[in-house]
């Protein structure tokens, strides 16, 4: 049970991938989906097992690496944290391995992408289970591969390529900071299995590196790693362009588990960075940061599925300002709930672009939520859960993480309350937005295209009904285990907090207009959207105009790319090529080369002494010859 | 005294020969010569590969002593000998070379049409002198296999090389060739106070701290050019472009690990003070070495050229790691070694593979690869990964430890070693996407087959090998465990004998 939550999409994975071209493409897209089930089935068994029964088990697979004292195992570490995260991504996945085959109908090749979609699945069960930082950045640096291969899933494309590559290099600084960061875990505490860890946590805090306590660095380390996969602000500009993949492949990496793997990661190092308040306090800045950053870009964007992921974004900002104010169970909460309410969004997504013929620009489209009436229902329920309206899901999460933020310490919290405040209120103009641009007005289609608009086959609709129950209700079942007042025995000491971080019994004590103010803000964003675009249509051209400068610094997402393109890109491809034509062709290859011409053209002057003449030889002979006698003869004359 | 209980060693070392003796008395027309040469160079490095195999299963990986010796009085007076035995370090090596082989002979079944007899010979001598050098216990032994590995190179780049293979062939042999006098004055000096060039003698000499900085220059002259380092580096991406493609394997695959293989068993043991002091100046030429170079193949069009700087900043990392004298460090230098041995070699096979069908290693040449070469894309994906260290193949556990264990010695040089991560995977999947992906649009590439049975027989090994490295190194690691617990356990007695005698 245990293993085949993690094997499962394995098996599947090899099966799609090297046996696809022997079964065809019916029977290797059914056998992913199958052995997902089945992973999704041992996925939720285990959480009523070790979440609700409390009781954390550790499979011990093997050794991977031991070497001089570094002992590193393959491991699975099954505690209320990794539970969470294998029944949501077991389900999630299964529901989008069954949504592909409607989706994915028409590619050519369909066993490549569903073993992609499952060896994905994989790597994160790998990560999410890890019972040391090596596995875990296994499953880390597979999830990145996982990602690499679907984003550029159709190769043949330019854009599907580039955005490929970005998203794995920008990935790679982050793992640069996450290997840096294991290696001074084990300086620090001489095992990068976590239980060694967790347990020298009270002896490290006396070690420093550099002047600098060893545990602020390793938070700081393992931090910057997971702002890579979690694109937090600086290392976000992967995470826009990754919509290149196909759709379910946004649904279900960018969206529900993948951009999580940087929160888990700071939930499951908890017992160490809770000892390490400045990075805390820098977490909550950039989380925050983040929040406001993507709320702000998504309300200027066009693309249906940059919107969804500039959402994303954001929703993760929510969750890492959660982490550094210390409300890391609330962090999991939103991340719960995110994954069901954004898979479901993007899978709607889907279901849109499926019927406007592949169209993804929200300017053309508009006018057809009679003709697709349940996706139409599906991106309401999505976008509520989102805006967090209570009694959905997002609605119990996000105040939580909200009332987190008020009841923290230090003005970094109180920067991150207003930040998600803005927010709150961004992310509900911009659903309302992207909602009504969609679906209402006039038609702004081609007739053509509007001709074919059509629901989407059952095969896609099954899995968004799931989510959609999902996107309802998860928020208020789980709302009492998550955060609760059951959140002690829930966590079971998954999740640590320090003796003196009461940031979870404080959230609740927070004020009364406190807890509604997240409500209120989602509510007058909804309010703006409806004015700006429903009855006042002409309204935002308008604005634009009156603030050109503002909008198009939003339009441009605050000009990251082109910044990075400036100061990293272009110079490095300068200084490439001017080591290698300059420095490695002339000046290094220059000095033996020049040595060599050097000898060659002396040995030429050299040879040309040597005519074949015999008059030549003589008269150099009798010159010789006069030249050493009267040397001999005055030598002797003196 | 000897666990196979025949001369293992010498057999592995001279079964090569007499396969290329055979092979020089083959007489007939000339297609039947040359396929009676492929059949009988195959089989040849086939049995050795077998033989080789005894010294995997019945290898002592609990002792860090050599094993498998074999010793003969060959000039008593001048104290020279033949002495030839295995410990932890180098036993793996030799594994790597017998099995390199096999798989650069079944590359070159159809690539080389002309002089086969004569290309076979070649490699078998190589495999002889490869094999030669990891076993020598004895320093002039070892000096005559490290040189002689030189004369077959020289002839399978400047005979069945590119078009510009005279200049890279000697190129090749001037740079190398320059190093090992140097070495040679060192050995000539070393022998002189020992009075013996057993190496296991020789490790027990003291050597004051002066002398040691000029032996440790003398040996870094020829070992710096065989990794080879920043920045006498350039002799090879000249060599592997005009090399063909088995050179080229073996090249990577063996050949540079040379140089390392020289550091650990020379520099390391006998001149502790030296190392010591010369280590930063060797993490300053690492790191330029792994920034420069991934920097320098991020602007190539050859994809040759590309895969042979990546391999100059992979063996960055490892000297790092050698230096860097700890457990960590070392093991992880080692298994550098070995995975990069097989990866890198499996990439220059995978170039190999299309330049046999198009003829062109020109990056711009291709495009699209991956629509009619499925079973290829996987493969070089696979390899890929291998190169940029992603974990689960042979790359990452190699990298990871040399960061682990650099780190304890100095974290920025950690940090500066590990931006190859970065620019490894820029420059790989760059290569990788104007080579397998984009549209396809070039007539001649739609054309091309995938993998044939041959090339299958050819990769599978590899294929094996990165992802049980990756998977399961312990298989590797606990090999070279005690050579390197012993390695790491006299260095520190030197440094603190030293020390004490300082005070």
């Amino acid at each position: 049970m245990y293993i085949g939550a993690i094997f499962f999409p394995l098996a599947g994975s090899i099966i799609a991938g090297l046996f696809g071209r022997l079964i065809g493409d019916k029977a290797s897209q059914w056998a992913s989906v199958l052995f997902m089930a089945l992973a999704a089935i041992c996925g939720l068994t285990n959480f009523v097992n070790v979440a609700l029964g409390h009781a954390p088990v550790t499979i011990d697979l093997g050794t991977w690496i031991d070497v001089g004292g570094l002992q590193v195992s393959w491991a699975l570490r099954y505690d209320t944290l990794a539970a969470v995260m294998v029944a949501m991504v077991t389900l999630i996945s299964t529901m989008i391995h069954i949504y592909s085959v409607g989706y994915m109908a028409h590619d050519p090749t369909t066993p490549r992408f569903f073993s992609y979609l499952s060896l994905f699945t994989f790597m994160m069960l790998m990560l999410v289970t890890a019972d040391n930082l090596a596995q875990l950045f296994f499953g880390w640096e597979g999830i990145g591969l996982a990602s690499y291969l679907l984003i550029g899933y159709w190769y043949e494309k330019e854009s599907a390529n580039r955005a490929a590559i970005k998203a794995f290099v920008v990935n790679r600084v982050g793992d640069l900071f996450f290997m840096l960061g294991m290696a001074l875990t084990f300086w620090t505490f001489g095992t990068i299995e976590f239980d060694g860890i967790f347990q020298g946590v009270a002896a490290a805090q006396a070690k420093t590196i550099g002047g600098y306590p060893a545990i602020e660095v390793i938070a700081l380390l393992l931090f910057l790693g997971a702002m890579g996969k979690s694109a937090q602000i600086g290392l976000h500009t992967w995470l826009p362009d990754a919509m290149e993949g196909p759709t379910p492949v946004s649904a279900l990496i960018h969206a529900a588990t993948l951009v999580t793997a940087g929160v888990f990661l700071m939930a499951r190092m908890s017992p160490v960075i809770e000892y390490a308040p400045y990075v805390l306090g820098f977490i909550t800045f950039i989380g925050a940061t983040t929040a406001f950053f993507a709320a702000t870009v998504g309300c200027v964007q066009n693309d249906i599925k940059r919107i969804i992921a500039y959402s994303t974004c954001s929703q993760l900002g929510y969750m890492f300002f959660a982490i550094g104010v210390g409300a890391y169970q609330a962090a999991i909460f939103h991340l719960i709930t995110h994954a069901f309410f954004k898979a479901l969004l993007f899978l709607s997504a889907g279901s849109v672009i499926h019927a406007m013929s592949e169209e993804q620009d929200i300017r053309r489209m508009g006018g057809i939520w009679k003709k697709i009436p349940l996706t139409y229902a599906m991106f309401w329920i999505g976008s509520l859960a989102l805006a967090g309206i209570p009694f959905f899901a997002g609605y119990y999460s996000k105040d939580f993480v909200l009332e987190a933020a008020w009841a923290g310490h230090g003005w970094t919290a109180s920067y991150a309350w207003i930040m998600g405040m803005i927010a709150a209120l961004l992310t509900a103009f911009y659903s309302w937005r992207l909602i009504i641009l969609t679906f209402h007005g006039a038609p702004r289609a081609d007739h053509h295209t509007m001709e074919h608009v059509h629901e989407s086959p059952a095969v896609m609709m099954v899995p968004l009904i799931v989510l959609a129950i999902g996107a309802l209700f998860a928020g208020a079942v789980f709302a009492e285990h998550f955060v609760g007042h059951d959140w002690l025995a829930f966590w079971n000491g998954s999740i640590v907090n320090q003796p003196g971080n009461h940031i979870m019994h404080d959230a609740h004590e927070a004020p009364e207009w406190v807890a509604l103010a997240p409500t209120v803000a989602g509510v007058a964003g909804i309010a703006i959207g409806y004015l700006l675009y429903m009855f006042m249509p002409a309204m935002p051209a308008r604005i634009a105009a009156a603030f050109p400068g503002v909008y198009r610094f939003l339009l441009n997402k605050w000009y990251f790319d082109e910044l990075y393109d400036f100061l990293f890109v272009r110079p490095t491809r300068r200084a490439a090529a001017w080591l290698w034509k300059v420095v490695d062709a002339k000046v290094i290859d220059g000095m033996p080369n020049g040595a060599a011409a050097l000898t060659a053209s002396a040995a030429g002057r050299v040879s040309r002494f040597q005519t074949g003449r015999v008059a030549n030889y003589a008269f150099t002979m009798i010159i010789g010859l006069v030249f050493f006698v009267s040397i001999f003869l005055f030598g002797i004359g003196r | 005294m000897n666990a196979a209980g025949f001369p293992l060693l010498s057999l592995l070392t001279f079964l090569p020969l007499v396969g290329a003796g055979i092979l020089m008395f083959i007489r007939g027309e000339e297609a039947v010569v040359a396929s009676n040469a492929r059949w009988t160079a195959l089989w040849t490095s086939l049995v050795v590969f077998g033989l080789s195999l005894i010294l995997w299963f019945s290898f002592d990986k609990t002792s860090a002593d050599f094993q498998f010796v074999e010793q003969a009085v060959w000039m008593p007076d001048f104290g020279l000998g033949y002495h030839l035995g295995v410990d932890g370090i180098s036993v793996l090596f030799v594994l790597l070379s017998t099995l390199l082989t096999p798989v650069c002979i079944l590359a070159s079944w159809e690539a080389v049409q002309t002089r086969v007899r004569e290309y076979m010979i070649a490699f078998l001598v190589l495999e002889a002198m490869m094999v030669g050098m990891f076993v020598s216990l004895d320093m002039l032994m070892f000096y005559i296999f490290f040189e002689g590995v030189l004369i077959p190179m020289f002839l399978i780049i400047g005979v069945w090389g590119g078009a510009r293979r005279v200049y890279a062939a000697y190129k090749l042999f001037l740079y190398t060739l320059l190093g090992s006098l140097m070495m040679l004055l060192a050995i000539l000096t070393l022998w002189y106070m020992a009075g013996s060039t057993s190496i296991p003698d020789l490790m027990q000499l003291r050597i004051a701290p002066d002398l040691q900085i000029w032996l440790f220059l003398a040996f870094f002259a020829s070992f710096a050019v065989k990794v080879p380092m920043w920045p006498v580096h350039t002799w090879l991406p000249d060599a592997h472009v005009e090399a063909p493609t088995a050179g080229s394997i073996i090249l990577a695959g063996v050949l540079l690990k040379m140089g390392a293989y020289g550091f650990l068993r020379f520099s390391l043991p006998l001149l502790p003070q030296a190392t010591e002091w010369f280590a930063p100046f060797i993490f300053a030429l690492s790191v330029i070495a792994v920034i420069y170079t991934s920097l320098v193949a991020l602007a190539q069009e050859d994809m040759k050229k590309l895969i042979a700087y990546s391999s100059v900043a992979h063996m960055g990392i490892v000297t790092l790691g050698i230096f860097s004298l700890n457990h960590q460090g070392l093991s992880g230098a080692i298994f550098q070694m070995l995975s990069h041995g097989v990866v890198a070699g499996a990439l220059f096979l995978c170039v190999g593979v299309v330049y046999d069908r198009v003829h062109s290693r020109e990056i711009a040449r291709y495009g699209g690869v991956a629509k009619v070469m499925p079973v290829y894309a996987g493969l070089f994906m696979l390899f890929t990964m291998g190169s940029v260290a992603l974990p689960g193949t042979a790359g990452f556990p190699g990298e990871f430890l040399v960061i682990v264990g650099i780190w304890q010695v100095n974290p920025w040089v950690a940090l500066l070693g590990a931006t190859g991560m970065v620019l490894g995977a820029s420059y790989m999947l760059w290569l990788y996407r104007r080579v397998l992906f984009s549209k396809l649009t070039k007539p001649d590439i739609k054309a091309l087959l995938d993998l044939s049975p041959r090339e299958y027989v050819t990769f599978a090994p590899l294929v094996v090998l990165t992802l049980w490295m990756g998977i399961y190194p312990s298989s590797f690691l606990s090999f070279f465990e005690a050579s390197v617990t012993a390695l790491v356990t006299r260095h520190e007695a030197a440094m603190t004998v030293s020390r004490l005698a300082g005070m």
